[in-house]
């Protein structure tokens, strides 16, 4: 729920990064860690395995910059990936305001990306929320890696409803800002509806 | 959208700013936080110093979350506070409505007199918080040309 604070000026929203295991949910936000200045950011608190596999969740805390007076702030969260965290992830995406989902492209991963989808729909809607109307990006990420699926074939077995489709290799940054800037722009679009 | 904006004006954020800032003072703590269940921080009064609030209204949030699921889990219907004791500080947690009461103590205080303060600070809040609420409910903010009037170039100029 976007939060809006007239007195000291602020909106606030939360973006949820979703996808299953492995997929570079935690690297997309590492790579708007440190390419962000100092004093648009706040710390990058992971709660993580000893393994480093996110066990509750990765926030980050980001100013955008000023829109009509209000300062913007993002918060970044992730969910952990792997099937049997689902009861954490249900409550990250309490109070979202916008969704990327963040596809691995590899063949081998295809049956994750379906499953985390449908679950992704399913704990959104056990929250009261309808995909169908949130701000969503869909991410193709590992785009670098020699056993992707084409671009077309992922997007016709993932995306929901006309959402923006972006290629990325988190680990170098690519296509990780226009991610962003993608699920942001509608978020903040949304605001002249309500 | 999912859901309307929660929306607070100037006066209802002084109200919280009043009611928080006296309940740190009457129970001796070293800081008070207002945090929306979502982990936004809406208000906070003490000796802040350089601890980093937006984690912390963050973790605070996920914390409560994480616990409201565990007494789902063996029947409760809610823990409506969460204490947290350290060697010298302690971070006690009541639960009002959809907002968070954070109160950070140390030993010139004790658990039972935080307990009693945040109590009776808590009905305030819950009220204020109730009437922002049903103001956020009742105003467009697509009526206000602030919001109404953000273009294609002002979100763009955000990336730029």
């Amino acid at each position: 729920m976007t939060f809006i604070n007239y007195a000291s000026r602020e909106i606030n929203c939360k973006i949820v990064y979703y996808g299953p295991g492995l997929c570079g949910k935690t690297t997309n936000l590492q790579h708007i860690y440190d390419s962000t200045a100092q004093e648009a950011k706040g710390k990058l608190i992971s709660l993580a395995t000893e393994t480093d596999r996110t066990l509750f969740f990765d926030f980050m805390p980001l100013e955008l910059g000023t829109v009509r007076g209000f300062k913007t702030r993002f918060h970044l969260y992730t969910v952990p990936g792997q099937v049997y965290y689902d009861a954490s992830r249900k409550l990250i995406l309490k109070g979202v305001d916008g969704v990327v989902f963040v596809a691995d492209s590899q063949e081998e991963r295809m049956d994750a990306n379906v499953e985390s989808l449908y679950n992704l729909e399913e704990n959104l809607s056990s929250q009261g929320y309808d995909l169908m109307k949130l701000p969503y990006v869909l991410q193709l990420n590992k785009r670098d890696l020699p056993n992707v699926i084409p671009m077309e074939d992922l997007t016709y077995e993932l995306q929901k409803k006309g959402e923006p489709v972006i290629e990325a290799v988190a680990s170098t940054g690519t296509g990780v800002f226009d991610t962003l800037k993608g699920v942001a722009k509608q978020v903040l679009t949304e605001l002249r509806k309500s | 959208m999912a859901q309307v904006p929660f929306i607070i004006h100037e006066q209802q954020f002084n109200r919280l700013k009043s009611v928080i800032g006296r309940l740190c003072v009457e129970c001796a703590a070293r800081a008070v936080f207002l945090v929306d269940r979502d982990g936004q921080t809406i208000a906070v009064h003490g000796d802040i110093g350089d601890m980093d609030t937006t984690s912390f209204a963050s973790l605070a949030a996920g914390n409560v979350a994480a616990t409201h699921s565990m007494a789902k889990l063996i029947g409760e219907n809610t823990f409506p506070s969460v204490v947290h004791e350290g060697e010298r500080d302690s971070i006690f947690i009541s639960v009002i409505g959809r907002s968070l009461l954070v109160v950070v103590f140390d030993e010139r205080s004790t658990l039972g007199l935080v307990k009693i303060r945040a109590k009776k600070a808590s009905h305030e809040v819950a009220r204020i918080l109730d009437d922002a609420a049903d103001d956020s409910k009742a105003f467009s903010i697509a009526q206000d040309s602030v919001f109404a009037d953000i273009s294609d170039d002002d979100i763009d100029s955000l990336f730029a």
